[in-house]
Parts: C-alpha cells; sequence; structure tokens
C-alpha cells in the first residue's frame, strides 16, 4: 500500500486556483521532489500536505489513514488534528528555529511537550526526558552540529540552522518529512551541507516529499519526480524524465537550468 | 524644616507608589486580555475591544478620573428619583461615590491597560508568522505556542515601549491629586498654603527623578538579560 496518497487537491486563493486536482502517491521510503517554477503551486500542495493551508477539495492518505478530506463534515477534535499533523514533519525555506532556545532546546521542546500527554508522564517524567533529549543528541550527532549543540540560533549561519530544523523535524519521527524550498536562503557552499544531510537521510527509510530548484540534487536523491506548471501535474515518474522530457513545458524549464 | 518636608513628602510618595504599583499590577493582565480581544476573530468582540481603546485613549486620564469618581453617585442620585423602581434600578440606586484612591486605582487600571494592550498586540502581531507554523507542525497546542515559544519573543520586542509608558505612568500619579488623592504632588503643595513655601513642591521633583532612575536601570539591566537571543 502507498505510504502517501494524494488525490485531487484542489486550492484557490480568493478567486484564484492555485491547485486544479493534484493526484500522486508515494511509497514507503521513497524520496519525491516537487519542481516546477515559481507560482506554480508547489509549495501550496506541501502547505496543503501539512495543514497548513486547507484545500477546497481532495483527499490525503497516509498509510491508509485518512488524515485529510475536504468533504468531511463533521469538526475533528483537537487532539486528532494534532495526531494526523505529526504524521509530517516539515522544515522550512526560512528555518524557523525558535531564538530564545538553544540548538539542544530547539530539537528537545515539542518532543516534551508531547511527552505531558503520555499517561505515564508523571510516574516516568525523568526517564521520559532522558530519553528525549539522548534522542536529541543523537539527531544533533546525525546532522553534523554537536559542536554548537549548546548554541543560539542567532550564533548559527543558515545552513547550520537549517540542520538543527532538520534534526527538530526528526526529534517527533514524522512518517513524512517535507521540505519546502530547504536551500533556496542558502549560498552555494551552506546548500552543500545540507543536501548532504538530506541525502543521508534517504539511507535511512525515510519517505521524503522535497520541494527543491535543485536539478542535480532532485535527480541523484529522488525516487520519483513531479514537474508542477500552473497549478497541475505537467509531468511526473522517474528521475528519467529530467534526461528525456515529454512535455514541452518541462523541456523549457530544464533548458533554463543549463 | 527639611526633615519635617522629607517625612511628609515621603508619605505622599508611598501613596504614588501603591497607586503605581496596584496599577501595574492589574493593567498588565487585564491589558492582555484586551489585546487578545482586539485580534479576536470574533467581529463584535473586536470591534468592542477597538471602541473601548478609542474611548479611553480619546480621553484624558484626568477626566476619566472625575468621571469614575463622581459618575457612580450620579447614576445612583438618578436612580433613586425613579418612581416604582424594579430590581436593577434598585440596585443603581444604591451606587454612592467611590472611596477617592478606589477611583483613581479604577481609572489608572482601565486606562494603562488600553495603552498596553497596544503595546503587546503591536508586539504579538511583529513575531513572524513562521514560528507559528513551525510551532503547528510540531505539534503543539496553541497554548504550549504561546507561553514557549511566542511570549518571550513578545516581552523582548516590547520592553523599550513598555519602559516609556511605565515611566509616564510614574508621573502620571500626580493627576490623583485632582480628586484630592495624597500623593506627593499634593503633599508638596499643601506648604505653600500652611507655611508659603514652594520649594518643599520643587523638591518633590527629586523623588520622581530617582523613582525612575531606578526604572531606567531596571529596564536597561532586562534588555540586557534578553539580549542573548535575536528575533
Amino acid at each position: 500500500m502507498a505510504m502517501l496518497e494524494v488525490k485531487g487537491i484542489n486550492k484557490k486563493f480568493g478567486k484564484i486556483e492555485v491547485l486544479k486536482g493534484i493526484d500522486f502517491e508515494l511509497n514507503k521510503g521513497e524520496v519525491l521532489s516537487i519542481i516546477g517554477s515559481s507560482g506554480s503551486g508547489k509549495t501550496t500542495l506541501l502547505r496543503c500536505m501539512t495543514f497548513l493551508e486547507t484545500a477546497e477539495q481532495g483527499t490525503v492518505f497516509v498509510d491508509g489513514d485518512c488524515v485529510f478530506d475536504a468533504n468531511e463534515q463533521k469538526r475533528i477534535s483537537l487532539a486528532e488534528a494534532r495526531r494526523r499533523q505529526l504524521y509530517f514533519g516539515l522544515v522550512f525555506q526560512s528555518f524557523n528555529l525558535f531564538p530564545q532556545y538553544t540548538v539542544f532546546d530547539n530539537v528537545c521542546l515539542a518532543p516534551k511537550l508531547l511527552a505531558k500527554d503520555r499517561p505515564d508522564f508523571r510516574a516516568n517524567k525523568k526517564a521520559i526526558y532522558e530519553e528525549i533529549e539522548n534522542n536529541a543528541r543523537k539527531l544533533i550527532e546525525r546532522v553534523g552540529m554537536t559542536p554548537r549543540i549548546n548554541m543560539y540560533p542567532c550564533q548559527l549561519s543558515g545552513g547550520q540552522q537549517q540542520r538543527v530544523a532538520i534534526a527538530r523535524a526528526l526529534a517527533l519521527n514524522p512518517k513524512i518529512l517535507c521540505f519546502d524550498e530547504p536551500t533556496s536562503a542558502l549560498d552555494p557552499e551552506l546548500t552543500g551541507e545540507v543536501l548532504k544531510v538530506i541525502r543521508s537521510l534517504k539511507d535511512g527509510d525515510c519517505t521524503m516529499v522535497i520541494v527543491t530548484h535543485e536539478m542535480n540534487f532532485a535527480r541523484e536523491v529522488s525516487d520519483k519526480i513531479i514537474f508542477m506548471d500552473n497549478g497541475v501535474i505537467a509531468e511526473q515518474g522517474t528521475p528519467d524524465i529530467l534526461e528525456n522530457p515529454k512535455t514541452e513545458r518541462l523541456n523549457a524549464f530544464l533548458n533554463a537550468f543549463n | 524644616m527639611f526633615g519635617e518636608v522629607t517625612l511628609s513628602l515621603l508619605k505622599g510618595f508611598g501613596v504614588t507608589c501603591e497607586v503605581f504599583a496596584l496599577t501595574l499590577l492589574f493593567a498588565l493582565p487585564l491589558g492582555l486580555i484586551i489585546s487578545f480581544g482586539s485580534m479576536s476573530k470574533f467581529k463584535p468582540l473586536k470591534w468592542l475591544c477597538k471602541v473601548f481603546v478609542w474611548c479611553i485613549r480619546g480621553t484624558p486620564l484626568m477626566l476619566q478620573m472625575i468621571v469614575v469618581y463622581y459618575g457612580p453617585g450620579l447614576v445612583g442620585k438618578w436612580a433613586q428619583g425613579i418612581e416604582d423602581p424594579n430590581l436593577i434600578i434598585t440596585w443603581l440606586a444604591s451606587w454612592t461615590v467611590f472611596d477617592r484612591f478606589v477611583a483613581v486605582l479604577v481609572a489608572f487600571i482601565i486606562n494603562y491597560a488600553c495603552y498596553f494592550s497596544e503595546i503587546y498586540r503591536g508586539g504579538i502581531e511583529a513575531i513572524p508568522v513562521g514560528q507559528r507554523e513551525a510551532g503547528q507542525v510540531l505539534g503543539m497546542k496553541k497554548s504550549q505556542l504561546f507561553f514557549k515559544v511566542t511570549l518571550l519573543q513578545v516581552i523582548k520586542r516590547i520592553v523599550p515601549p513598555m519602559s516609556n509608558e511605565i515611566i509616564t505612568l510614574v508621573k502620571d500619579t500626580s493627576l490623583a491629586r485632582i480628586i484630592a488623592v495624597y500623593e506627593i504632588i499634593y503633599a508638596g503643595e499643601r506648604f505653600i498654603k500652611a507655611e508659603g513655601l514652594i520649594w518643599p513642591l520643587f523638591y518633590t521633583g527629586a523623588f520622581y527623578l530617582i523613582f525612575c532612575g531606578v526604572l531606567t536601570l531596571l529596564f536597561g539591566y532586562i534588555e540586557k538579560k534578553l539580549d542573548y537571543f535575536r528575533g
């Protein structure tokens, strides 16, 4: 069964139709890259999946569980909304680290708050926190930020901040990790270090959706590529489509890079 | 003479400090509630708060104090004149003038809460939307997001405008003199009538200066404490 199943997503901002019926599927452990020019709806699609925007039509299934249905009549509880939210992790273009917390606390904060809802929290608080902190240290190690674990975001470069943001998203162990143009705010050198981290995640069985303008990276890391144009999927397939585009539009888009 | 004046002024200064401290104690949280109201998505509440803030900021504090002090008594008098009163009218008829000190407090708290609410609103709205979104994707509840993520960033942003407003409050307490609350200006003024001395009134300035100086240092300290992060 597909890990992620997106069907018929439609989204309007006022009268402008930004997404006009998006369908795709993604299997467990696969990496999907979404490419396309600015304004084609890539980011909006990602934001609809991660509940930062609400689509007017369509459904989203994660691992067979319906997490979004535009026709759902009854209002869902906050706890249920949170449960669905936690299927997804999201790494932002602008990092959005919490400025008043250190690297370590940025990674620990959400898991610790979440742990408060566990029935055994009061009895095992110490053990639970210790487990969260150990896990955070491992993740920070994994993104190569251990030497700066006690620094604040304002003391880090953009690339370092983004690596912390990745660790922060991983700390909640999401089924699907989404990246919204993770390197668009970085210079080429810093881009490299962030891409290296994302690449290393592929070796685990992380299912990922990456909105990106890095064509070489997309080609190398993806199992699947979606090319969006003007609110629709103009072409999708294996990374081969980047070598042999079938549509005129993708051809023109790729030529702009060379 | 100097000792006697100082002692007398200190007594007045005690009342000044009381007005100052109690106003802060109540106006700080009340302002936060009003700011939430004026940012509410529920339109009637939002407009009610906005109109209220407009009225309070649009009229002099001195006038508000007089209204709070004399208003209830006038309402009571009016209600007493109504024939065959119902339950509400009977209740209104029992209204009398506030205690002077309470009237001052009520007026100050409401007035300052409105100013604070606008400062809070500015601070909250200046937090980048990405912070809220990051919290949401990380599964935080709204209250957790506010207390664990937003609040400290808001505080950092509002310390400078708040210190301005709070230092203004120190000097605004002198308005309490209008309804004859015995604060420091009143205390100083008394020497003009009683002894023909003007210098005690000038001397009160020293108390204000010292008080504001201490506050300035305190706010400087807080600003420095919050200097460890940006954003």
